[in-house]
This record gives structure tokens, C-alpha cells and sequence, in this order.
């Protein structure tokens, strides 16, 4: 069928994107920006384990290989952080020192379950200009059973005995909940030491280390116990 | 068909209309298709008699890996490697499009393809997809006017330089030939070079990981050799293996096909999901 060649310019003579017309919206500044990395906690009777990999990233580039997700705010919790990591840092000086203000005034550590609550608040003054951090406030509480916290940016937390954040979290928390949690099973064999425990996060690092670009290096582990806090470096794929 | 020659003529011979209805679906909301990209460090040098290719081996999906040991280096002719960068679907078919192609006319010519050859028909196809066809690769080979290599981008530009690199490692690859290189190399030094090279892109660009693949080429012929490095193993090996019991699995719903009735039947009682 042959159509007239002004029919058809009159459909497509505006509205052809030639170079004249294409207009660049130029990035806007952002002031968040994602350095990734895994994190993972778990708790158990007696003890909980938390586990961040060292890798600090920005887009394709590695900046750090040897930079800390954990931070360990009293004898008994750590918090873990993935996200932005100069928002982990304010963060993490704000709860130190409120926490410091607080043993001074009451003569004695806070609790895990008072820290998460106060890092529940704090994230939450910043509902408008959120802290670009997705945390786990991993701790033993009152009986010593380990617990997990998880946050999302603005401070909404729960109580869970095991937590992932950060851009290997998808990776990582089908695992852990078939194995720990034991879905899709029917009967349920569900690891109580110490060593399976390790066994299965360090497997869940390396895993995540395959297959996301964004954590490698090495897996930091922190072990907390009535006892005291044991640390332990383990490396990961370095490409 | 002739109203679409004229068409075509009056425009000048691009056509827009698919750019036009994409315009119009993102501003209905229609969110752009990802494509796995190839991340991608490879190099070429060029030494005393041949070149020599080299490349890492993760393919990506955004921020995922997707392929952990995928091939980047393609024949296009006997004589010409390729290495290549960029969209993994595009790499694929162009290269074996023009391998194809050049094949046709080794046969009907009777002739050896050169490589000039090969960046003349390349670039002529990219230059008019206006880059949206993402190959940036590298072209090395040996012909009858002595060994070459050359790099061409998705838009249609193509250089010649006696190294070259390409990818999102390419600036750490760059760093490592531009302090290293030196003219008049013997192969086994290229070889040495191009591996340092790429192994700088795995280690510092994380769109780049896992193995080595190299490929020299002289007038002798082609020796390619594939993961000529492996770098990264997995770092833990399970200790305990996963226990996976037989039938641990729920089945929430069971079906039963019978083959001479041709009928499918729910056998039992839907079971909820277990927690």
C-alpha cells in the first residue's frame, strides 16, 4: 500500500529524536552513596556470631580491602552494618558515645535490647534524610541467648534469631533459612554448635563472594560469649 | 515496498522509528531491559612477528555474576581473533555473524582475510546502530601485510596501536602495558605482559574476575590457551556436607498423570507450606 510521503511526515516530523532535540537531564548530585558488602548474625543459646565481609566498594572500584562492617558497642552486642559507609561511621560514633553517657550515668552497660531501641530512635530522627545503613544489632540478652536485630534505613527492627543485609543478602538468606530455620524440610535437623554454625556462614560468604561482585576480600567473624568476644579473619575471593 | 525507500530516502537513510517508540514507552513507564554486559578486561599487544590477545572470564548481570568462566575470545577468520567487551548477546552474534562472513568471501576469493578487511566491514555495520549495538573489540591477526591489531567501539571508531585494552578494566590493564610495554617483544614476553595485564583488571575492577584465557597468533599459526590462569578458587570448602535427606521436601500438592487414560488427577489433600 503505498502512503504518501507527506502522510507520513506529518506522524514523524516532530517527534524524531534528532541530536537537536535529544536533551541530556544531567545527574543530579546524590548524596547517598551504596559502598555494599555482606553482613550476616546469628544467634544461638549462649552466643551469637556476626560476620561482615572487609570489602569497601564504589561503583566497579574496590577502595578499601581491609575495611570493617562490625562494631562492637558493649561486652555483649555488635552491630553490623551494610550500605553507606561514612553513614556507619556517624552512626556508629553516635551509639558509642551515647552508650558511654549511659554507663557513666547508670553505672553499668546498657543492655542489647536497650541499644536496639536506641538505634531504632536515632535512625528514626533522620526519617527525612535517612542514614543510608541497613543494620543487624546482633547480642546476647538478659539470659545470655544470642538474638539479632535487623533494621531497614529508617528504624523499623524485629527481633529474629539470624539476619542478612547488604547486596549479597539474597544470595545468602535462602540458605540460611532452609538450614537454620529449616524451610521446606520435614524433619528439621537443625545445626546447635558452634563449629556447624561457622561451617555454614563461612560456605554462604564464599558463596556470595561467586556470584556477587560486591563482596570478596576477607570475612571478618566476630564470636560474643558471656565469656568475652573472639575475632577470627577469613579470606574470600579477591577478583 | 517503495513507500519506505522514499521514506527512507528523504530522511537520509536512518531510520528513527524504533527510537521514537521507545521514547514513548519510557514515559509510560516501561523500565529498560537490563542486558548482561560483560564487565570485561582484555588486551592486545603486539610483538616482534604476531599479536597476542588476552582476556578475563566473568560475564555480569548488573551486580551478579553470571557466567563465571564465559569465553571472550572469537575467531573470525583463521588468521583474526577477537577479543570483546560489552554486551554478551551482541559479542555473540556479530562476531559470528561476521565470521560467517568472511568465510563466504575466503571461498569465493580464494584469500586469506585481512584484518583491515575485517574493520572496514565492522565498522560500517556499527557506525549506523549509532553505538546501540554494544561490541567494543579488540581485532588481532596476522596477514599478508605483516601482524596488526586494532580496537573498534560500539560507535564505529576504530584505532590502531601496538596495545590496546578495552572493558571496565581497562584503565588498570592500561596502567600495567603503558608502564611495561616495550617495541620489538618476543612472544613468550607479550604473552607475560598481556597476563599482567589482565590480571590487574580481575583483581582491581570487580566487573572483571575468575580466569585468564590468552590466544597468540603468528604466521605460524594460532595458539590459544584457554584459562592459562586460575586465580581464584572458592574459599571454603564445607566441612560438613549439606544434609539433604530423600523425600525431606514437602510436596504441597500431588498430581498423577495417567498415560492410557491421557488424564491428570490431584491425588490427596493440599498441604499447607511448612515453616
Amino acid at each position: 500500500m503505498y502512503i504518501p510521503m507527506n502522510e507520513m511526515l506529518k506522524h514523524f516530523k516532530q517527534d524524531v529524536p534528532t541530536m537537536a532535540n535529544i536533551t541530556h537531564k544531567s545527574e543530579q548530585w546524590s548524596p547517598y552513596h551504596d559502598n555494599s558488602g555482606t553482613v550476616l548474625a546469628v544467634g544461638i543459646p549462649g552466643a551469637v556470631i556476626v560476620a561482615g565481609d572487609t570489602r569497601l566498594s564504589n561503583g566497579y572500584n574496590i577502595m578499601s580491602r581491609d575495611a570493617t562492617k562490625l562494631s562492637q558497642l558493649t561486652d555483649k552486642c555488635v552491630l553490623a552494618t551494610a550500605g553507606q559507609y561514612a553513614d556507619f561511621i556517624a552512626l556508629r560514633k553516635f551509639l558509642q558515645q551515647r552508650l558511654q553517657l549511659y554507663e557513666f550515668q547508670n553505672e553499668v552497660q546498657a543492655s542489647t535490647e536497650t541499644v536496639a531501641h536506641l538505634l531504632s530512635r536515632e535512625l528514626y530522627s533522620r526519617r527525612f534524610f535517612p542514614y543510608y545503613t541497613f543494620n543487624l544489632l546482633a547480642g546476647l540478652d538478659e539470659n545470655n541467648h544470642g538474638f539479632v536485630y535487623g533494621y531497614d534505613a529508617i528504624g523499623s527492627y524485629d527481633k529474629m534469631t539470624y539476619g542478612v543485609q547488604g547486596s549479597g543478602q539474597e544470595l545468602v538468606v535462602a540458605v540460611l533459612d532452609n538450614q537454620l530455620k529449616g524451610y521446606n524440610k520435614i524433619n528439621k535437623t537443625i545445626p546447635q554448635t558452634r563449629e556447624e554454625i561457622l561451617d555454614i556462614i563461612l560456605d554462604c560468604f564464599s558463596c556470595a563472594a561467586e556470584r556477587d561482585i560486591h563482596t570478596g576480600d576477607n570475612v571478618e567473624i566476630l564470636i560474643i560469649t558471656s565469656a568475652g568476644t573472639e575475632r577470627l579473619i577469613k579470606p574470600l575471593r579477591k577478583d | 515496498m517503495q513507500y519506505f525507500d522514499n521514506y527512507l530516502q528523504s530522511k537520509g537513510g536512518y531510520d528513527y522509528t524504533n527510537a521514537k517508540r521507545n521514547e514513548l514507552m519510557k514515559a509510560q513507564g516501561f523500565k529498560e531491559m537490563p542486558f548482561t554486559k560483560t564487565g570485561t578486561t582484555i588486551v592486545g599487544v603486539l610483538f616482534d612477528g604476531g599479536v597476542v590477545m588476552a582476556a578475563d572470564t566473568r560475564a555480569t548481570a548488573g551486580s551478579i555474576v553470571a557466567d563465571k568462566n564465559c569465553e571472550k575470545l572469537h575467531t573470525l577468520a583463521p588468521n583474526i581473533w577477537a577479543a570483546g567487551a560489552g554486551t554478551a548477546a551482541d559479542l555473540h552474534h556479530q562476531c559470528a555473524h561476521f565470521n560467517a562472513k568472511l568465510k563466504l568471501q575466503r571461498l569465493n576469493l580464494n584469500r586469506q582475510s585481512r584484518v583491515n578487511e575485517v574493520i572496514t566491514k565492522l565498522t560500517s555495520k556499527l557506525f549506523p546502530y549509532r553505538g546501540q549495538i554494544g561490541v567494543a573489540l579488540i581485532i588481532g591477526g596476522v596477514d599478508c601485510n605483516g601482524p596488526q591489531l586494532a580496537s573498534v567501539s560500539p560507535h564505529g571508531n576504530y584505532v590502531y596501536h601496538p596495545f590496546q585494552s578495552m572493558g571496565s578494566g581497562s584503565l588498570a590493564a592500561l596502567g600495567i602495558l603503558e608502564a611495561k610495554f616495550q617495541d620489538g617483544l618476543t612472544k613468550q614476553q607479550a604473552i607475560d605482559l598481556a597476563i599482567e595485564a589482565i590480571e590487574a583488571g580481575i583483581f582491581h575492577d570487580m566487573g572483571s574476575g575468575s580466569n585468564v584465557d590468552v590466544v597468540a597468533i603468528t604466521k605460524e599459526g594460532v595458539d590459544y590457551r584457554r584459562n592459562i590462569r586460575q586465580y581464584n578458587a572458592k574459599s571454603h570448602q564445607k566441612q560438613i556436607p549439606y544434609p539433604f535427606p530423600i523425600n525431606n521436601t514437602p510436596a504441597l500438592r500431588k498430581y498423577e498423570f495417567n498415560f492410557e487414560k491421557q488424564e491428570l488427577t490431584e491425588v490427596g489433600q493440599e498441604m499447607e507450606i511448612i515453616e
